[in-house]
């Protein structure tokens, strides 16, 4: 276990934190799970925090222009640079420290926030190269998986099997035709100190992973499951229902990553069947059993291999 | 009068310059809560003051008040319907807003 982690005890329900770093009046869609899981994690930080947004559904409904919804001081910039601009924050705070301009014991967190099309397929290079560098930086990529923003267009975390406008169903296609990128293991594969997997259904373990990302020292990435009741064809009050079963289903397995071990952070001993979790969203009305059934091998054959990383690394 | 000047919310001679936005947190001034066709309504015989609609809650518009109680603030609340869906007692219903 990491030094810098063996002092914090962790929150809880009775000693949340009453700052809300990020102000009502925003204009996300009714039910949306990334902007909870964003308000999540910025109530973990606290008010001595950076964010640096790259473009997507979190810089759009938060900053339409005369407006702001963020208390603290918040860069945007565009869709490929966010841990590279992450990484150039920080780096400016220690020249400052040591020219004397700023004061030296004042710990200031620098967090990047991201989208999955931000992550996994335009910013991966950038977010490859900030790992690579070890700034002491927090990226969080807030996953619901496909460009929400500008209506629903596929990526690289978009789930096999699943409708969107650029992977359309039909005779000859099921919808996605890949697997979901598994960004956390190419973060973790870095050898950087933390990475974590969260989702807002589970808020006190996402509250302590993002507060834990930013004691580290070094390059840590959260990497938050966030259900989107508009892409998804969900009900709006469906979205934590949904963030739970994912995890009950074994699709989104929680687990941390520190210093290369690998510690599961929610047990799944009796998993639901994963009917029940595509069941509930529009873009896997199209399945058949045969497609049902293929997704719950592969969802099986996953959490099989990540049980024998936490057992043997 | 120019047509637009009385509507829009300034003119481009009073844009900051780098468009920064330099009062934090100012969507409040925004009120969400005319996007809402449904209204959460707390039952207090019910409640247990547990907090989770509190946590859950993706605007934030919950509140808490000097009994404890979380209420929600009608200004914010889109009416999403997640608190009633994660209210372990079930002290939230969703009523139809009336016009």
């Amino acid at each position: 276990m990491l030094k810098e982690l063996a002092k914090f005890k962790g929150f809880s329900a009775k000693n949340l934190p009453k700052e809300e770093p990020f102000a009502p009046g925003h204009r996300a869609c009714q039910g949306c799970g990334e902007v909870l899981a964003l308000r999540l994690a910025l109530k973990a930080l606290g008010m001595n925090v950076i964010a640096v947004s790259a473009t997507g559904c979190m810089e759009i409904i938060s900053s339409p222009f005369p407006y702001t919804s963020w208390r603290v001081p918040w860069i945007h910039i565009a869709f490929e640079n966010a841990a590279a601009v992450a990484s150039g924050v920080e780096a400016a705070l220690k020249a400052l420290k040591r020219k004397g301009r700023f004061p030296k014991n004042r710990r200031v967190d620098v967090v990047a926030f991201a989208g999955d099309g931000g992550t996994a397929d335009i910013g991966l290079q950038a977010l490859s190269g900030a790992l690579e560098r070890g700034h002491d930086f927090v990226y969080i990529c807030l996953d619901n998986e496909a460009y929400m923003n500008t209506g629903v267009q596929r990526s690289g975390c978009t789930p096999y099997g699943a409708m969107t406008t650029t992977s359309p169903p039909g005779e000859k296609s099921i919808g996605q035709m890949t697997w979901k990128k598994n960004v956390p293991a190419i973060a973790a594969a870095h050898g950087i100190p933390y990475v974590a997997t969260a989702t807002p259904a589970f808020f006190l373990d996402l509250m302590n992973k993002v507060k834990k990302a930013a004691l580290v020292n070094g390059p840590a990435y959260v990497h938050i499951y966030s259900p989107c009741p508009t892409g998804w064809g969900s009900k709006g009050e469906d979205s934590i229902r949904l963030a739970r079963l994912a995890v009950e289903t074994r699709i989104f397995p929680l687990y941390e990553v520190i210093e290369g071990k690998y510690y599961i952070t929610r047990k799944v001993t009796k998993p639901k069947p994963v009917e029940e979790y595509l069941k509930l969203q529009r873009r896997f009305r199209h399945l058949t059993e045969e497609h049902i059934r293929e997704i719950q091998q592969r969802v099986d054959a996953e959490y099989e291999r990540l049980l024998r990383l936490a057992e043997c690394l | 009068m120019p047509k637009g000047k009385d509507t829009a919310l300034m003119s481009w001679k009073e844009v900051p310059f780098g468009c920064y936005i330099l009062e934090p947190g100012n969507s409040v001034k925004f009120k969400t809560g005319d996007w809402r066709s449904f209204r959460p309504v707390l039952d207090k015989e019910k409640c247990i003051k547990c907090g989770q609609c509190y946590i859950m809650c993706p605007e934030p518009a919950y509140e808490q008040d000097e009994e404890g109680y979380y209420i929600v603030n009608l200004t914010y609340c889109k009416g999403c319907g997640i608190c009633a869906s994660v209210c372990p007692k079930g002290a939230i219903t969703m009523v139809i807003e009336e016009v």
